[in-house]
């Protein structure tokens, strides 16, 4: 039931705009995959390329062996929910769910019976039992948008496409549909692709996540790999909060003006670099070497986190740092930040 | 502690809130009573003189009006002309409306310019680009003639000025709201697997029926209601190229008040019908109308 899909090299321009600039990426059979970036970066259009509503400029999307281009868009059976879910206004829930069944050929088509019982099927697999009448202005939004899913689903999809799939409702739906959302692919297991701005969402969900940037990708991997390995300097400042040192790199150490902030490097590019240091990765330590001095300006609460913006000199943006279990300092001490860890890159 | 805030919080006064938001009540008065004078005025006192002076001199006479065969000849022909003229422009206004609201093209402007020109020409002038076009001494006069076709003070040139002066009333009905909706829907039923047609009776159709009923019943009122355009083309061939509002005007001018006004009453009842069932669907439909999104 679930494909492959392969996207080769794919190229698409809107009027003056290239929207996707040679992208490629192998999705496995049965895997969850999130595009993730932000907006403008081409992740719908490629979304919407695998369904068939775009067509490239260059290169092709394969389901399986299959190259899309030969295949119509109803021979492609891609279950698409879209970010407002375009439910049928004038249909009810069973016929919203029901349509994609009732629009096959003649001689394909289930009777009303089978279709009846198939709407129902769906309906408690989306665990909204009994809302066959329902009209979609009568439901909330997180209904809304599992009866959206209920319809893709219906045709027996080969691939699974949603885009922005929580964008539209409040943040405590969105946290019980997304564990929901797992789970009904863990039990499903249909190839599924959808889009997201919202990183926690991408790395929470997904088996695999790709990011996007300016309409190409710019890593792909487990949320263990991108979060922890970024590629690039995008990826380190999309994913997360971070703080941006410029340093100069000498030997195995990372100079910041003359004072050594990070030591053990392996790699051996010398020069002007960008140090990024998440704010859980500075501690506040009492011993000088390799310790970066500042004033703590101010304190805030982030949810469970305690925060202190730490002034640095010759540092132009105050350092986040996480205070996790420490002892908070007081506004106006000066402390030592020790980096445990932080990502090079060469400056450009 | 903060339960202990809260009832006072909540005990504002809803009156206080509602006037703040208004404006002051005699500024509401005078605005409720300009507006009554003018509907008196000017909508209302025309049509009850219409209906009074049709019933000027009794039910014999008004019966007798509307029954002589010149009357009856022009009633037939402003229904046979309206059956022709609005159910052409619902499809030619659906057609227009979908390429608009649907897809980017070059010439779309201008596209939108030319729905609107049967409103910014004066219906006599529409009426006189057919007689140059069609008639004897027209463009395509000669080859008509030598044809034996007859467009001009004929049913067909009343047709073709109707459906001119017409054409903008569904089109512009269904454009913004087209636009509004997006093209969502119609890509989620292709996705589905729907034939194009499906897509458009099942989806696309009734998601505005009702800008589109809106549009045919004003399409409607207009098609028999035209008098400019109509005019000019007509001839005023009685019995034969006479409408309704082309057969009030001669009964006028013949100083025969009431059987004009008769005949009138019966345009103006039309209009009525129009009015009484568009208020009667959104006040039976009123939710349906909301939920696919028009006003």
């Amino acid at each position: 039931m679930s494909v492959a899909v392969t996207i080769e090299t794919i190229e698409k321009r809107f009027e003056n705009f290239p929207a996707l600039r040679g992208v490629s990426l192998d999705i496995q059979p049965g895997e969850l995959v999130a595009l993730l970036g932000p907006s403008g970066s081409g992740k719908t259009t490629l979304l919407r390329l695998i369904a068939g509503l775009e067509e490239a400029d260059r290169g092709r999307v394969l389901f399986g062996e299959t190259d899309t281009r030969e295949l119509s868009l109803r021979d492609r059976r891609i279950g698409f929910v879209f970010q407002q879910y375009a439910l049928f206004k004038t249909m009810n829930v069973a016929e919203n769910i029901g349509f994609g069944l009732k629009s096959r050929p003649r001689r394909e088509r289930p009777s009303n019976e089978d279709i009846r019982k198939r709407v129902g099927d769906l309906l408690d697999l989306v665990q909204l039992p009994g809302l066959e009448k329902r009209y979609p202005s009568q439901l909330s939004g997180g209904q809304r948008q599992r009866v959206a899913l209920a319809r893709a689903l219906a045709i027996e999809p080969r691939v699974l496409l949603l885009d922005e799939p929580f964008g539209a409702l409040d943040a405590k739906v969105r946290k019980d549909l997304r564990a929901w959302l797992r789970e009904l692919h863990g039990r499903t297991g249909h190839t599924t692709v959808f889009v997201t701005h919202d990183q926690e969402e991408a790395l929470e969900l997904a088996d695999r996540v790709a990011i996007l940037n300016e309409g190409r990708i710019e890593q792909v991997g487990s949320a263990d790999d991108v979060y922890d390995h970024p590629a690039t300097p995008f990826i380190c400042e999309f994913l997360g909060e971070v703080n941006k040192l410029p340093v100069k790199v000498v030997g195995s150490q990372a100079f910041f003006g003359d004072r050594p902030v990070l030591g053990g490097l392996s790699q051996n590019q010398g020069g002007p670099a960008s140090l990024y240091v998440r704010p859980q990765h500075l501690r506040i330590v009492d011993e000088t070497p390799l310790a970066l001095p500042g004033t703590v300006e101010h304190l805030r609460r982030n949810g469970p986190i305690r925060r202190a913006e730490v002034a640095v000199e010759g540092l132009k943006k105050r350092l986040e740092v996480d205070l996790a279990s420490q002892v908070a300092p007081a506004i106006g001490e000066r402390i030592r930040l020790r980096i445990t860890h932080g990502n090079l890159f060469a400056a450009a | 502690m903060s339960d202990a805030t809260l009832p006072s919080a909540a005990a504002t006064p809803p009156r206080s809130a509602s006037r703040a938001r208004s404006e002051s009540p005699v500024v509401q008065v005078a605005l409720i009573a300009i507006s009554l004078a003018f509907l008196l005025l000017f909508l209302l006192l025309p049509l009850v003189t219409v209906f009074v002076e049709a019933a000027a001199k009794g039910w014999e006479a008004y019966r007798a009006a509307i029954t002589e065969p010149d009357a009856l000849a022009a009633i037939r022909l402003t229904l046979l002309v309206a059956a022709i003229a609005v159910p052409f422009n619902i499809i030619v206004g659906i057609a227009a409306a979908w390429a608009i609201a649907k897809f980017e093209f070059r010439g779309k402007d201008l596209l939108i310019s030319l729905i609107d020109l049967p409103f910014s020409v004066s219906p006599v002038i529409s009426g006189l680009v057919f007689v140059l076009l069609f008639g004897a001494q027209g463009y395509f006069g000669p080859w008509l003639q030598a044809n034996d076709l007859k467009i001009v003070f004929a049913l067909p040139g009343l047709i073709l000025a109707t459906v001119f002066v017409t054409f903008p009333f569904v089109a512009r009905e269904l454009i913004p709201h087209m636009q509004s909706l997006g093209s969502a829907d119609e890509e989620a039923a292709l996705t589905l697997g729907a034939s194009p047609w499906r897509v458009f009776f099942a989806v696309t159709l009734p998601n505005v029926k009702w800008s589109l009923f809106y549009g045919v019943l004003l399409c409607n009122a207009r098609a028999m209601g035209e008098f400019g355009a109509v005019a000019v083309v007509s001839g005023k061939i009685r019995g034969l190229t006479n409408t309704m509002p082309l057969h009030i005007e001669i009964l006028y001018n013949e100083y025969m008040g009431a059987a004009a006004f008769a005949v009138a009453s019966l345009l103006a009842g039309l209009a009525l019908v129009t009015l009484v069932l568009k208020t009667l669907l959104e006040w039976r439909y009123g939710d349906a109308i909301a939920a696919s999104g028009r006003h």
